[in-house]
């Protein structure tokens, strides 16, 4: 029984890592880009979702809040593209990552002054409800983060290999001169995937906001997210989740028996260990580099 | 404009350009080494700050800069060169002057040693195996605790070298003095690196891994080499800062100081000596000069002065931002075009500085 709740609670958990790590993954995926600050952006999309849901703040319903926020999201991961990445473009990757992790220190200041800095809880209708399977007592929260998380990955799978627009993103990733040629409006997809990924860090906010409380520095979670997104593989979807999911559930186990001290030090261990002996994740996408 | 007429193959690799270039550096280091007259206690404090994060600049600019090896963890090895330091004196009996060439060395160690399973790693993915390195000593030092004293720190004892003080706070002049002499060794050390056969190997494995290893560099050997220097030279920095704060525990070297040490030669510009320096410049000054702005609005209102947490980093953050996409060469490259519009005048012309772009394609294949 405790076994189980301590899955649960780790899947939970390790799914919002997995979202996190899906949003780099979109982006690594169609502009061979990091997004450093995604970590960020989900503490944003938490934060905008509990200003408007909050009695607090605007006191909306939290139904009619959760499209907004994903929506303001999304447009301000379009706009963050046309207006500051897209000027990136055909510079080292590099540098990308330098003006995202300058970014996460903005949009953390950014939301400390808006919505101050001590943590705060969403008031959220998923909260706190239990859901009772035969003797084993679950937390709504959890069983509500591990269904939108596999629904997100699924779609968003099927999205990247079935749709045109998905094709479309794979190929600006692959060759950004060629996708052009074949009248693929780079540009514009790149920007698209800022949005959707900016989309997809909402949904991450909203539902880790639903678990606990949440204040600036969540975003700083976005390493543990990073970790999850290597050992999965950079570069798969379902390697996101996968390593989401993996150090979701190392978190607690370790924590329960292994010594204080080293139990916290494990997901980045075996990140280590990963790049060490397996640089490319488990779910490898990179072969060979070609001159 | 001087035309450089080059009379013997050792022109392209002498120390200075030319005369005039060597008396203008003469003339930096006289007034850097006069500074402790002028200035007062504060700022000659705020000085050797600078200088400390100079060394630290140029240890993870030879990475950065020269090799082109990103790195998040430099904070480990900060750690592992201040912690060395302390120990080596408190442990072993060691004097300073023995202690520290002895930290150097070890940070040198360790990052060889990491350099070994980490070489295979490029571009992103050493980043993060770097970043995972900084992550990890944080909670590395806690759990040594017998050795490191854990949360609680350790205290550095006052540096005495044949009888001569050179405290912290009492003899904070010699201290400078000290520490400029150390920085002038390591720029020495830094510029002969450079022209020597190893450091053209660190940029041929900078601009391409491939044709490296197409005239014969080792790639996996000079890029442990490079890692080796890159956080020896780390190290020292890590013990002088150990020495400025007198004070240092896990927290001291976390994973913001990593990335900040990342930033800190972008915004001075990679690649360069004078970029450490002007980074160093800009992350040791910029906490005084958004407190004197902050005190200036204060009077100005009348309200007093308010404090706004998070403000410097946001303030970081966004210079950096504004460097990024308008001058990816950093304030020594902003340097670089201001001088060359002086000596070419009228002749300069805006594109040439003009970088060549590149479009992308994958490394990831099906």
């Amino acid at each position: 029984m405790d076994v189980l709740q301590l899955i649960v609670s780790g899947l939970a958990n390790g799914c919002v890592y997995g979202l996190i790590a899906l949003g780099f993954v979109l982006i690594y995926k169609a502009t061979e880009a990091v997004n450093f600050a995604q970590g960020d952006f989900m503490m944003l999309g938490a934060f905008i979702t509990l200003g408007l849901t909050n009695q607090q703040f605007w006191g909306l319903p939290f139904w009619i809040s959760v499209p907004i926020a994903i929506m303001i999201m999304g447009v301000f991961g379009y706009l963050l593209d046309m207006i500051v990445l897209r000027r990136m473009f055909g510079q080292s990757q590099i540098a990308v990552v330098i003006l995202t992790i300058a970014l996460g220190f903005v949009l953390r200041f950014a939301a400390g002054l808006i919505w101050g800095h001590e943590p705060k809880s969403l008031e959220s209708p998923i909260a706190g409800v239990d859901v009772r399977f035969g003797g084993v007592v679950l937390g709504m929260d959890e069983i509500v983060v591990i269904v939108v998380t596999i629904l997100l990955t699924v779609a968003l799978y099927f999205y990247f290999n079935r749709t045109k627009l998905g094709v479309a993103m794979q190929a600006a990733s692959q060759n950004q001169l060629a996708a052009y040629y074949m009248g693929i409006p780079v540009k514009r997809v790149h920007s698209l995937i800022w949005a959707l990924a900016g989309m997809v860090a909402a949904v991450a906010g909203i539902l880790f906001a639903s678990k606990g409380s949440i204040d600036p520095t969540t975003g700083l979670l976005g390493i543990k997210a990073f970790a999850a997104a290597v050992i999965g593989g950079f570069g798969s979807l379902p390697g996101a989740l996968l390593g989401g999911i993996i150090v979701g559930l190392i978190e607690p186990f370790a924590s329960r028996y292994i010594a204080a001290g080293y139990s916290q030090i494990m997901p980045y261990l075996l990140l280590f260990l990963i790049l060490v002996f397996r640089p490319h994740g488990i779910l490898a996408q990179v072969h060979r580099k070609k001159v | 404009m001087r035309t450089l007429f080059k009379t013997s193959y050792d022109t392209d690799i002498n120390l200075f350009r030319d005369w005039s270039q060597a008396r203008w550096y003469l003339a930096l280091l006289i007034i850097l080494v006069v500074l402790p007259f002028f200035l007062d206690i504060f700022w000659l404090g705020e000085m050797t700050n600078v200088l400390i994060w100079a060394i630290a600049g140029m240890g993870i600019m030879m990475l950065v800069g020269q090799t082109g090896q990103a790195s998040l963890g430099h904070a480990a090895f900060l750690a592992v060169g201040c912690y060395a330091n302390v120990l080596l004196q408190e442990r072993l009996g060691l004097p300073f002057i023995l202690s520290f060439p002895l930290c150097g060395l070890i940070a040198g160690l360790a990052g060889v040693l990491l350099a070994i399973p980490t070489t295979k790693l490029h571009g992103i993915y050493l980043a993060i195996g770097t970043l995972a390195i900084s992550i990890l000593m944080d909670d590395l030092i806690v759990v040594a605790a017998p050795l490191t004293n854990g949360v609680i720190g350790l205290m550095t004892p006052s540096i005495t070298i044949f009888g001569i003080s050179f405290d912290r706070y009492a003899e904070l002049d010699r201290f400078y003095w000290l520490v400029l002499v150390i920085t002038l060794l390591v720029v020495l050390a830094y510029r002969n690196i450079l022209r020597s056969p190893l450091g053209r190997a660190f940029a041929a494995v900078r601009d391409s891994e491939v044709s490296a290893q197409a005239m014969g560099v080792n790639v996996a050997r000079t890029k442990a080499v490079a890692f080796g220097i890159s956080t020896a030279i780390t190290g020292l920095a890590g013990a002088l800062i150990g020495y400025f704060l007198t004070t240092f525990n896990n927290e001291t070297f976390n994973i913001i100081i990593s990335i900040q040490m990342l930033l800190m030669i972008v915004i001075g510009g990679l690649g360069t000596i004078h970029g450490a320096f002007f980074g160093a410049i800009v992350i040791a000054l910029l906490p005084q000069a958004i407190a004197m702005g902050r005190d200036f609005i204060g009077n100005l209102t009348g309200g007093g002065s308010v404090a706004i947490p998070g403000l410097e980093s946001a303030l970081f953050g966004m210079i950096l931002i504004v460097f990024i996409l308008f001058e990816p060469m950093g304030i020594y490259g902003r340097w670089v075009k201001i001088r060359t519009y002086f000596e070419l005048f009228p002749f300069a012309r805006r594109d040439m500085f003009r970088r060549q772009r590149s479009y992308l394609k994958t490394e990831r294949m099906r």
